[in-house]
């Protein structure tokens, strides 16, 4: 047996240094957690200060000890290498270890132990811990604003059938597959759009969107007779022009009595809230923010002057501001921009000026991933007589947007996380309606409860979200 | 003639829809204005504003103009904003670094702080750490002194105030501190391009920084004192600190979850950043002779920086449009004076968001010149 080096440990000693070692960092953690479970202080004879530090200078001198390299155990080796690799990293290891351990006791003492979850009132909470009462009370509130306890059905039916034809994609059998597109960018919004209008709002619906429909549907049918080459500009003129020319030159009274309608109890828009408002909101400007923004992707890529600048001047403008005031605008300075007898919903007006601008920044992500494609495949596209337009969606766009599925979910990701905004305007989701519960007085004090409940359920959707995308982009990821 | 036809129609379609819709909306402002009996004009920010502002930064009160208050607002804006992107830029650089840690629990930890703050709204971590947090303190009169001097408290923090004497020797000496350790990377430059030797230089710069001011203070009648705030009682149950300078929780709350925030994007950016840099670069550093110090300043970190500058000035302009969300929590930011008191009190509304929203367009852009400008400092001159 060799001298023993204690500055040095080495492998002769191994058994000497590894007993040594761990027994002294078995003992400083022991401490620790005797100290944050048990308030027991084992090393209470010392001074206070330095009963502090006591554990942290043993467990650094204990992985000293056992800091060997090569020893052979394999599971030394892994921690060695893992949290042990020089002094520094020792002492990081060992802070790291010891706040969980400490962090642990208080955290779950609030969230479970000393947490009350029975009752129907306050009283109940006058523990140290959590009150989940003030949340179960609450929470039909959270969930569904001002929304009538009587209809909340509607919205819970609602949001089930669009979750279930939402899923569709995952059941398509081959045959429908290329229809699914086609689905998800164009019925499946309509849909979700009649559901959400007669549903969940409700009441003796006034068909004024049956012009728009009948404008459609006509400039659809024409459309076919269209020679294809002005069908682009036929199809940007026409349907609004009818449109128009339906809404107040041939006013068509009987069209008026058709649409009326009695049904479902109107709920108007101002008293839904809570979480099902976020899923609403968040629902439709992603649905529309996602095409706008690819096409002033395109605008700003175009090889026309005048679109490059307008594009470049939409981009900038509303990268350029805080949402926040784009909602103040929306709230303050829109209806100003309107004819007098002309009213556009709140939330509607939310859910426009939320799409412009997330618009913007969809359209720099995808402007990234136009970029990245080498001009070899604009040029076999054009090669194979491809005009625009066919380039675009067959070869450029799916290339493009496989590049940019990390850039989009981020978008996306800001898009939720920035719904709560919509306090500006006096929507109320979880965000706003928490804040409206805390001011009540017979619950005064359990802010915290309240915040914890909406960042959990926030961050499952957002970890949720980004998982998803990243599992996405690995789906699609084509070696190039 | 039909290819220029080609060309030309498409831009005259969507510049008339462009205009058309421009036109609209203006025909329709205009009416409006006339029958609410508003008229347009930026007169209104020559006149006496008549509210107050909790907190500002130059001297205002109610008989000042609006001019005033909107600087006031926008000061409070930048003040926000600076202390946000300092703190943000320290935190994101640590977590981003210790994110590439080989250490398995301290990469471990900073990828759930990453994932803990990311994915929770900005505003809910606000409301959290005002309404929540913050109100756990303790009021004036039971706080206890961190470091003797800092009260950390329920209406806020208060620290100590600085009272120079001679304040200007002491810059004067500063600036002469920097102008010489400028000087001296120049020689020292020169030396080792021509004689191929490497002087100390940041031995000497930090010398330098430290030994010129603390001579002002001993030669140049440089006198600094401290003001520390004392409790004082209002009433029987009211206290509050005088002297100091104090910072309202407001103001607290908003850079910490500003800072939170913003340093996970950040220190993504420098994860990327250092990851991008390729290994064979280190390799190749060190193999010519670099210590490791060196292929740290020389070699990984201008590679590195490349990369990470550009995401990064995205992080700062979100920060300081973020700030915005101050007017949720009363802080008076450009947003809450301006476009909330002073619109609600004239009701100049097209006037009033069109100035805020410029204001933060001007300050996104010149943020952004300033970095492009660095960028292109330190990008690859490609000969």
């Amino acid at each position: 047996m060799s001298k023993i080096n204690f500055l040095k440990p080495n492998k002769e000693n191994i058994n000497t240094f590894l007993y040594m070692g761990s027994f002294l960092f078995v003992i400083s953690v022991f401490d620790v957690f005797l100290n944050s479970f048990f308030s027991l202080n084992i090393t209470g004879f010392l001074p206070s200060s330095l009963s502090f530090i006591i554990p942290l200078i043993l467990g650094f001198i204990g992985l000293h000890f056992i800091r060997i390299e090569h020893s052979g155990y394999k599971f030394l080796d892994l921690v060695n290498k893992n949290i042990n690799t020089n002094n520094f990293n020792a002492i990081l290891s060992l802070l790291i270890i010891f706040i969980i351990i400490k962090s642990t006791p208080p955290i779950l003492s609030w969230f479970v132990v000393d947490a009350s979850f029975a009752g129907e009132s306050k009283d109940v909470c006058s523990g140290t811990g959590a009150c989940w009462t003030y949340i179960k009370v609450w929470f039909r509130r959270f969930m569904y604003g001002m929304y009538p306890n009587a209809e909340q059905w509607r919205i819970n039916l609602s949001f089930i059938a669009l979750a279930l034809l939402g899923s569709v994609g995952f059941f398509a059998t081959e045959k429908f597959k290329k229809f699914l597109t086609l689905y998800y960018v164009v019925i499946y919004p309509f849909i979700a759009f009649l559901f959400i209008f007669f549903f969940i709002s409700g009441g003796p619906v006034f068909f004024d969107f049956s012009y728009g429909i009948i404008a459609a549907v006509i400039s659809i049918i024409i459309g076919f007779f269209i020679p294809s080459k002005f069908k682009f500009y036929y199809f940007i003129f026409v349907p609004i022009t009818l449109y128009i020319a339906l809404k107040y030159f041939i006013f068509y009274e009987e069209l008026i009595e058709l649409g009326k309608l009695d049904g479902l109890n109107w709920v108007e828009t101002g008293a839904w809230g809570g979480l099902s408002l976020t899923f609403i909101i968040s629902f439709f400007c992603l649905i529309f923010c996602f095409p706008i923004g690819m096409a002033f992707a395109l605008g700003r890529r175009s090889d026309f002057p005048l679109i490059r600048y307008i594009s470049i001047g939409f981009i900038e403008f509303w990268r350029g501001v805080p949402l926040i005031t784009v909602l103040f605008m929306s709230a303050v300075m829109f209806p100003m921009f309107l004819p007098a007898d002309f009213f556009i919903d709140k939330l509607v007006r939310c859910i426009i000026a939320i799409s412009l601008f997330e618009a913007a920044y969809v359209a720099e992500v995808i402007r990234g991933g136009l970029q990245a494609l080498p001009r070899g495949q604009y040029e076999a596209a054009k090669s194979l007589g491809m005009g625009y337009w066919r380039m675009h969606i067959f070869v450029i766009l799916p290339q493009a947007l496989k590049l940019v599925i990390p850039g989009i979910a981020n978008t996306f990701l800001a898009l939720v996380k920035d719904t709560p905004l919509i306090f500006v305007v006096g929507l109320l989701e979880i965000v706003g309606m928490l804040n409206l519960a805390k001011t009540n007085p017979e619950w005064l004090g359990f802010a915290m409860e309240g915040y914890v409940f909406a960042a959990i359920i926030f961050w499952i959707i957002c970890y949720a979200m980004s998982k998803y995308s990243y599992n996405l982009e690995q789906k699609y990821k084509t070696e190039r | 003639m039909n290819l220029k036809l080609q060309k030309i129609l498409p831009q005259l379609v969507t510049v008339l829809v462009v205009v058309l819709v421009f036109g609209f909306f203006t025909y329709n402002a205009q009416i409006n204005m006339e029958n609410r009996g508003i008229d347009f004009g930026y007169g209104f920010l020559s006149q006496e504003s008549s509210f107050d502002v909790q907190f500002s930064l130059i001297e205002y009160d109610g008989s000042h103009s609006y001019f005033r208050a909107y600087l006031v607002g926008l000061l409070n804006t930048i003040l926000v904003s600076v202390i946000g992107i300092i703190f943000a830029t320290i935190l994101g650089v640590i977590v981003g670094v210790a994110r590439l840690s080989p250490n398995y629990l301290i990469n471990q930890f900073a990828a759930f702080y990453v994932e803990f703050f990311r994915n929770i709204p900005l505003l809910l971590q606000i409301f959290f750490w005002y309404f929540a947090a913050l109100r756990a303190l303790p009021l004036p009169q039971d706080a206890d002194p961190i470091l003797g001097v800092f009260f950390l408290t329920i209406k806020g923090l208060y620290v100590p105030a600085f009272i120079w004497e001679n304040l200007n020797v002491f810059l004067y000496s500063i600036v002469a501190a920097i102008i010489a350790i400028v000087v001296i990377r120049i020689h020292a430059r020169k030396v080792q391009e021509t004689e191929g030797k490497q002087l100390p230089v940041f031995w000497i710069s930090l010398g330098l920084i430290f030994i010129l001011p603390l001579l002002s203070f001993l030669m140049g009648g440089v006198g600094l004192s401290f003001e520390i705030p004392k409790l004082k009682q209002l009433a029987t149950t009211s206290f509050i600190y005088e002297g100091g300078v104090s910072l309202p929780p407001e103001l607290i709350a908003l850079t910490l979850s500003l800072a939170l925030y913003t340093a996970t994007f950040i220190a993504e950016c420098v994860r990327a950043g250092i990851q991008g840099v390729g290994k064979g670069q280190k390799e190749a550093a060190a193999s010519i002779g670099l210590n490791p110090n060196q292929v740290l300043k020389l070699v990984v970190m201008p590679q590195a920086l490349r990369i990470i500058i550009p995401p990064t000035t995205n992080q700062y302009l979100n920060l300081t449009k973020n700030s915005s969300l101050a007017a949720a929590i009363a802080y008076p930011d450009l947003v809450l004076v301006f476009a909330g008191t002073a619109l609600m009190q004239t009701g100049k509304a097209i006037e009033i968001v069109s100035i805020t929203m410029l204001t933060y367009l001007s300050l996104s852009i010149s943020i952004s010149i300033l970095m492009n400008w660095y960028n292109k400092k330190i990008a690859i001159k490609e000969k």
